[in-house]
């Protein structure tokens, strides 16, 4: 088991490399002189080029891509060209607000999710199931920022139960959480009803009936451990693209976090930010797949056992 | 897409069900059944599942408004009258007007446009270069696999929507340039999908016997292993379009995608956001017509992956 694991992180590390090479490669075939961008058309050369060597842009791209792997492992993703400020630091200080956002857009798309998804199992192809499952459609194709709009609108402006904007209060994080998490909860509750109608049908679902069993503990004791075997494992991942598609709400409702700071990085032309911004959710996500992957083979002893 | 050519690749299927594991195979073989065509399975589609039927009337539909876009819109929709902004619907402008005066029912006949092409086009050519790439890494397997098949790991590793900015950063806003972003982005899983089904058909028996002939490789590949990817290659691309949409409409939402005075629908809800409490018209007329559109694909593509592919339904 624990083989197997070290063996799965192991492989990541090769993938963690290539997408910094992408990004890297990317990011450096952009036309212009970084320095002209960064401090504006009115530069003399003579400053150019004591900036470019003091930004180790003189040296040849590997150097710099070296360079750039050696110092992010020692957690320092560059210089933001226009704050001139560390680029981790600005990450440190938009992280704990898409954290926050993240992880209660996290829990309530995870409980909705997984009641209606059991409901609409329990209640098959009845007007329950046709309902919710209908909602959990226009979940999935809502845009985020519909949602987003739409909750400002209904709930922040007409019925002013929550505060437009904001970041601070717990109140005014409610409805960015669910536009972040709507489509998050369509999923899980497809995937929820999908495995349980199916887990119905087995042999020890009979058995726990023929015990007499009432229909609530059949599904809440019996069935449900083993439909949620894999809701759990989407849950993971879900949690970290959560982390980086937070980009559009945070947009809409103006939270200084991660996805701010990565679109803020494009508006200003600000390539080393940009660049940390997206290594850092891309870093993340990988956990999050990785942590998704481990935890599978934890929770099913079928497949710890196989491999 | 012609009749015949489904038919051959149904007769293959047939072919491929019988040696590609029957075990596995076995529990299928009674929804796919075994003689039906395409045009079988699309009756059994219209017949089954009202919902997809719906939605493919209404993708239809919306094509043939965006194709007769200049007949259909009352107004131009760059025209701009400044004494007419802002107004809210109307029997003149049934969607009301922009803070441009620009008539915003025009506005979403002719962003339809937009969308439908961001939809197609770029899917087309990312599932293109996935389903070449996969054809290659399941029949070569060895180096060639583990190349494309480790670059993939990488490209899906990234989140879509964040590798897609990097791309904008690099190639500037404008449409042409989504296009090349999300053909980039999107050919990984493609390539997955298509080098699982490539492995395991590759084993069947007409195709040892293909190669027993000495056929080619290549035509081996083309002639006798792409038709059976086929089908699910239409579910996918149809679940594709609208993640294709929705990426678009997200990108120029954030300021990054489509520029002004472009049509399209994101951009005008961006264009249109803070106009939200006043003329909330504005903004929620395009993600209307954004969710409508997205939903439609969703509806057929779900419908069309019951009866075409039960395979990939159990993924």
């Amino acid at each position: 088991m624990l083989k197997k694991i070290l063996k799965r992180i192991l492989i990541s590390i090769p993938v963690l490399i290539g997408v910094v090479l992408v990004i890297f490669i990317m990011l450096r075939i952009v036309p212009g002189n970084p320095i002209v961008t960064m401090l504006g058309e009115h530069v003399n050369q003579k400053t150019i080029d004591k900036l470019t060597v003091e930004m180790g842009l003189d040296q040849p791209a590997y150097v710099q891509f070296f360079k750039y792997i050696w110092n992010a492992l020692h957690g320092d993703f560059g210089t933001s060209y226009r704050m001139n400020r560390s680029v981790t630091q600005m990450i440190m200080e938009a992280f704990p607000y898409t954290v926050k956002l993240s992880v209660f857009a996290a829990l309530i798309s995870w409980t909705i999710g997984v009641v209606a998804g059991i409901i609409a199992a329990v209640r098959q192809n009845r007007l329950l199931d046709r309902l919710f499952m209908g909602g959990a459609l226009l979940g999935v194709s809502m845009p985020i920022f519909m949602a987003a709009l739409l909750l400002q609108y209904i709930f922040a402006y007409k019925l002013q139960w929550f505060p437009i904007s904001g970041y601070d209060s717990f109140s005014a994080l409610v409805l960015p959480s669910i536009a972040l998490g709507w489509n998050s909860a369509g999923s899980i509750a497809r995937m929820t009803r999908s495995n349980l109608v199916e887990v119905m049908q087995d042999d020890y679902i009979r058995t726990a009936r023929a015990k007499g069993r009432t229909e609530f503990g059949v599904v809440v004791f019996h069935a449900l451990k083993n439909a949620l075997l894999p809701v759990v494992t989407m849950m993971a991942i879900q949690l970290s693209s959560m982390l980086s598609g937070a980009v559009l709400t945070e947009s809409v409702f103006g939270i200084p976090g991660i996805g701010r700071l990565a679109v803020n990085a494009i508006e200003n032309r600000d390539m080393p930010l940009l660049q940390g911004t997206v290594l850092f959710t891309t870093i993340l996500i990988i956990i999050g797949n990785l942590v998704a992957d481990i935890l599978y083979s934890v929770l099913d002893p079928r497949i710890r056992e196989v491999k | 897409m012609k009749k015949d050519t489904f038919d051959q690749a149904a007769e293959q299927n047939k072919a491929a069900a019988f040696h590609v594991d029957p075990t596995e195979q076995a529990d299928h073989s009674a929804e796919i059944g075994e003689n039906e065509t395409f045009m079988d399975k699309l009756r059994q589609l219209i017949r089954q599942n009202k919902l997809a039927a719906f939605s493919a009337v209404l993708i239809i539909l919306i094509i043939l408004i965006a194709v007769a876009a200049p007949l259909l819109a009352p107004y131009d929709p760059a025209a701009q009258s400044l004494r007419d902004r802002l107004s809210a619907p109307s029997l003149a402008h049934p969607m009301g007007t922009d803070k441009l005066g620009r008539d915003i029912l025009s506005r979403v006949i002719y962003g339809a446009r937009v969308s439908l092409v961001i939809g197609l086009v770029p899917t087309f050519i990312s599932m293109f270069i996935g389903t070449i790439l996969g054809l290659f890494a399941g029949y070569y397997g060895g180096k060639t696999d583990f190349i494309i098949m480790r670059l993939a790991d990488i490209m899906l590793a990234f989140p879509s929507l964040l590798l897609a900015m990097v791309v904008m950063y690099t190639l500037g806003g404008g449409i042409i340039n989504i296009f090349v972003a999300l053909s980039l982005v999107n050919w990984a899983s493609t390539a997955r999908v298509v080098r699982a089904q490539t492995l395991s058909l590759k084993e069947a028996e007409y195709v040892e016997a293909a190669r027993s002939i000495g056929v080619k490789k290549t035509t081996i590949i083309f002639r006798h292993i792409l038709p059976n990817c086929l089908p699910s290659l239409i579910v996918l691309f149809t679940l594709n379009i609208p993640s294709a949409i929705l990426s678009e409409s997200s990108l120029s939402f954030l300021g990054i995608g489509a520029q002004p005075p472009s049509a399209s629908w994101g951009l005008a809800v961006t264009e249109g956001k803070k106009y939200l409490f006043s003329e909330p018209w504005i903004p929620l007329a395009p993600s209307f017509a954004i969710m409508i559109l997205v939903m439609a694909f969703n509806f057929l593509g779900d419908g069309l992956r019951d009866v075409l592919d039960p395979y990939l339904k159990e993924q």
